[in-house]
C-alpha cells in the first residue's frame, strides 16, 4: 500500500517549475512574468500568435545566453537552473529540438550524437558507451524515425530537407532520452507523412518518466500528440490554459479571439 | 655584433671546413656575395611587410653548433611518426644522428647532403639538380652560402617507395641561442612515388632561428606526397623556403601543419614545367599567444593543361598574428589552366590579426582560375546547439574547429601522420578527444 502510494506520488512528480519569469533580448522585454508547472507524464502545448515568445521560451529554458533572465526562476526537479550552462542542463536532462536546426558541415550524424552521448555520460562519471551498443542503439532509433542508414553519414543537417532536419531532431532525442523535451515549431516545414512519423517517434518516447513541451503555431501537430494541458501564450505571459479542446477553439477562432478576451 | 656581421665574418672559417675547390662552393660564394647585398629582409620589402624578423635576429646565435649533445631514443620518440617503419634521416644540431637515422642506398638514396656534396657518384645528380629553381633572394642565399648538411634524396624512375621518409632537424639547447640552416634536395624519377615527413624540433627553450631550404624535383609522372608538421617550441623560429618543380603528369601535394613555434615563415614555390601537370597546397594554421604565422605560397603555371590546388585554413586566438598571400600566375602559354585558391580564417579573439592577400597574375585568356577567402569568427549558433546536446564548450569548439580544418585533414595520405595531427590539434585546443569526423 505505502510502496503503492509511493510510485502514484514519484509517477506525478514535478518536474519543472516556472515561476515569474522575465527575459530580454537586446533590452527589449520578451517574457514578462510567466508561470508554468510540468509534472512527469505530462505533455502540454504551448500556443500563441507569432512574436508572443514562444520560442525565447524555449531558448530561455535551454540556457541560450543572448536571452537575459531578468527576474524569476526555473526549477528542475526541485534545482534551480538559471544558473547552469547549455551544457549541464542538457546533462540534467532538458532537450530542445530547434525550430531550425543548425548546419554543422564536415561533422557527420553519427560522430556528432557519439560525442553528445559520450559527453553526457562523462560528464555523469560514467565510461564511453561501448561501441557495439551504441550502433545498437543507432540502429533501434533511426529504424523507430524511419531514417535511412546512408542519411547518418552525412554532414550534421547540411543540405537537409525540412522534414529531414526536424525527424534528425527527434531521432536525436530518441539518442539521448532526455527527461523534458520542448519540441519547438517541430511541425514547420514538415509535410504530411512527415509529421506522422515525427509525431509517432514523439509518441513512441513518451513515458511516466518523462514529459514534452510542444510549442506551435497551429493544431495539427496535437491531432498526433495529444496534450494534457493547452497554454496560450501572448504578449510574454501565458493568458489561458486549458486541455486539448482549447487548441481546437483556437484553431477554429483563431488568436484574436484570445486578444480581445483580454482587454 | 649584428647577426649579419656576424654570418659573413664566420665565413672564413666555414671555409676552412669545406671543399672550396667544387662548383658547389662556387654556387655558395656567389650566395654569399647576394646575401651582403640584400641583408636579412626588413618590413620594406612587399613579401615582408606583415612579418618582421627583427625580434630574433637580436639573439647571439651560435652558427655551427659542436657540442655533439647525446640525445636518448625515448626522448624523442614521440616526435618520430613511430608507429610505421620509416626511413629516417636525423640531425642534431644540424649534425647527422646516426643512431636516430635509417638510410638507405638499395635501389634509391635517402642519405646525406654532405655526403651528394662530396662524393664523386653523386656529382651528376648535384651538377643538375642543386640550387637550380632555389631562389636568390636574401634568406634562401644566405642559406645556399652555407650550405653543407640536410636530406639528399633521390629517387631513381619507376620506384615506389614502400615507407615514407622522415627528416628530422632537433636541437638539443646546448648553446644559449642556435641557428640552423638545413638544405634538403629531393629528386623523384619518372613514374616513381615517396612521401615525406619533415620536422623541426628544439628540445629545450633556448632561442632557435631555422632557415631551411628544400629543393624537390618531380620528374614525369612522379608523385610526392610531402607533410611538414611545424609544432616547435615557443622560443624556436622557422623560415622554411621550399622549391617544387614538375614535369608532365606529375603530381605534387605538399600539407603544412603549423602549430608551434615563435615565428614560423613558410615560402612555398611551385613551378609546373610540363603539361596535365597537379600542384596541391595545404594547410591548418592554429595560433595563439604571441606567435606570427605566415604563409606565402606561389603557383607558376608556366605551361599549358596544368591544375593547382590551394586550401589553407587557419584559426587564431589571443593576440597571435598571421598572414596568407597565395600568389597565382599564369602565363600566356598556360592555357586551359585550372588554378584553385580557398582560404578559409577564424578569429577566436578581438586581438588576433590575419593579414590574407589573394594575388592572381593570369596572362592567358583561357583558364579557370577561382579563389575565395573567408575570415569569420566561430558560429555561435552551431555552439549553442551542440551545448544544449549536452557537447561542452570547451569540446564544441573543438568540434567546430576540426569540422573546419577536416577539408585538409582528410587529404592526409598516411593514416598515422593523420592521427598524429589529430592528436597535436586536440592538445592545442585542450580536449582529449581525437574527433573522427
Amino acid at each position: 500500500m505505502l510502496l503503492a502510494k509511493k510510485l502514484k506520488a514519484n509517477s506525478t512528480k514535478r518536474m519543472l517549475k516556472i515561476e515569474n519569469l522575465q527575459a530580454s533580448i537586446d533590452d527589449k522585454s520578451i517574457l514578462k512574468g510567466l508561470g508554468l508547472e510540468v509534472k512527469s507524464g505530462e505533455v502540454h502545448a504551448i500556443m500563441g500568435p507569432n512574436g508572443a515568445g514562444k520560442s525565447t521560451l524555449a531558448n530561455v529554458i535551454a540556457g541560450k545566453d543572448d536571452y537575459e533572465v531578468t527576474a524569476g526562476s526555473i526549477e528542475l526537479n526541485g534545482q534551480d537552473i538559471s544558473e547552469l550552462s547549455p551544457e549541464e542542463r542538457a546533462h540534467e536532462g532538458i532537450f530542445l529540438s530547434f525550430q531550425y536546426p543548425v548546419e554543422i558541415p564536415g561533422v557527420s550524424v553519427t560522430n556528432f550524437i557519439k560525442t553528445a552521448i559520450n559527453q553526457t555520460r562523462k560528464a555523469k562519471g560514467l565510461e564511453d558507451m561501448p561501441a557495439k551498443d551504441m550502433l545498437k542503439m543507432i540502429r533501434e532509433k533511426s529504424e523507430l524515425l524511419e531514417i535511412d542508414r546512408k542519411f547518418l553519414s552525412r554532414s550534421l543537417n547540411e543540405g537537409f530537407s525540412g522534414g529531414e532536419k526536424k525527424r534528425n531532431e527527434i531521432f536525436q532525442m530518441a539518442m539521448l532520452e532526455p527527461k523534458l523535451a520542448i519540441l519547438d515549431e517541430t511541425d514547420s516545414g514538415l509535410d504530411i507523412d512527415a509529421l506522422r512519423i515525427v509525431a509517432n517517434g514523439v509518441n513512441k518516447l513518451k513515458s511516466k518518466e518523462n514529459a514534452v513541451i510542444v510549442i506551435t503555431h497551429y493544431q495539427r501537430l496535437l491531432d498526433y500528440i495529444v496534450p494534457d494541458f493547452v497554454h496560450v501564450l501572448h504578449d510574454g505571459k501565458i493568458v489561458k490554459s486549458g486541455d486539448a479542446s482549447l487548441a481546437l477553439e483556437l484553431e477554429a477562432k483563431g488568436y484574436d479571439w484570445i486578444k480581445q478576451e483580454l482587454v | 655584433m649584428e647577426l649579419k656581421d656576424k654570418l659573413l665574418s664566420s665565413y672564413v672559417a666555414f671555409e676552412n671546413r669545406v671543399d672550396t675547390n667544387s662548383d658547389v662552393h662556387e654556387i655558395r660564394s656567389k650566395a654569399l656575395k647576394s646575401f651582403e647585398n640584400l641583408g636579412f629582409p626588413t618590413k620594406k620589402l612587399e613579401a615582408w611587410k606583415y612579418t618582421s624578423l627583427n625580434s630574433v635576429l637580436k639573439e647571439d646565435y651560435s652558427l655551427f653548433p659542436n657540442k655533439g649533445v647525446a640525445v636518448e631514443l625515448a626522448d624523442v620518440k614521440k616526435y618520430f611518426i613511430h608507429d610505421i617503419d620509416t626511413y629516417n634521416v636525423v640531425f642534431i644540431d644540424g649534425k647527422y644522428s646516426s643512431f636516430l637515422s635509417e638510410t638507405t642506398h638499395e635501389n634509391i638514396d635517402v642519405c646525406l647532403m654532405s655526403a651528394a656534396l662530396s662524393k664523386p657518384k653523386y656529382k651528376a645528380t648535384i651538377d643538375n639538380y642543386f640550387n637550380k629553381i632555389a631562389k636568390q633572394d636574401n634568406l634562401t642565399s644566405l642559406n645556399t652560402a652555407f650550405a653543407t648538411e640536410g636530406a639528399y634524396i633521390n629517387i631513381p624512375r619507376n620506384i615506389e617507395v614502400e615507407k615514407p621518409i622522415q627528416i628530422i632537424n632537433f636541437t638539443t639547447g646546448s648553446d644559449a641561442a642556435t641557428m640552423l640552416q638545413p638544405r634538403n634536395l629531393i629528386v623523384v624519377g619518372e613514374n616513381s612515388h615517396v612521401q615525406i615527413i619533415e620536422r623541426h624540433q628544439s628540445l629545450t627553450s633556448n632561442p632557435v632561428l631555422t632557415n631551411a631550404v628544400t629543393e624537390i624535383f618531380a620528374d614525369k609522372r612522379a608523385f610526392v606526397d610531402y607533410y611538414k608538421i611545424q609544432n616547435d617550441d615557443i622560443k624556436a623560429s622557422l623560415v622554411d623556403n621550399s622549391y617544387v618543380e614538375q614535369q608532365s603528369n606529375s603530381v605534387v601535394s605538399v600539407h603544412t601543419f603549423s602549430f608551434g613555434g615563435n615565428i614560423t615563415r613558410n615560402n612555398l614555390n611551385f613551378f609546373q614545367k610540363g603539361e596535365y601537370i597537379d600542384s596541391i597546397l595545404k594547410g591548418i594554421t592554429i595560433s595563439e599567444g604571441k606567435q606570427h604565422i605566415d604563409h606565402h605560397t606561389l603557383v607558376h603555371h608556366i605551361t599549358p593543361n596544368c591544375e593547382s590546388h590551394q586550401d589553407y585554413k587557419g584559426i587564431y586566438d589571443d593576440r597571435s598574428t598571421a598572414v596568407f598571400n597565395g600568389k597565382v600566375i599564369v602565363e600566356k602559354e598556360a592555357q586551359k589552366t585550372n588554378a584553385y585558391q580557398q582560404n578559409n580564417n577564424i578569429l577566436l579573439s578581438d586581438k588576433a590579426t590575419i593579414n590574407a592577400k589573394p594575388q592572381l597574375e593570369i596572362f592567358a585568356d583561357d583558364v579557370k582560375c577561382s579563389h575565395g577567402c573567408t575570415i569569420g569568427q566561430l558560429d555561435d549558433d552551431a555552439l549553442f546547439y551542440m551545448q544544449q546536446r549536452g557537447i561542452p564548450e570547451k569540446e564544441g569548439k573543438a568540434l567546430l574547429m576540426f569540422a573546419f580544418a577536416n577539408t585538409v585533414l582528410e587529404s592526409v595520405k598516411i593514416p598515422e601522420v593523420k592521427q598524429r595531427i589529430t592528436k597535436i590539434i586536440a592538445d592545442k585546443l585542450g580536449v582529449d578527444i581525437g574527433f573522427d569526423l
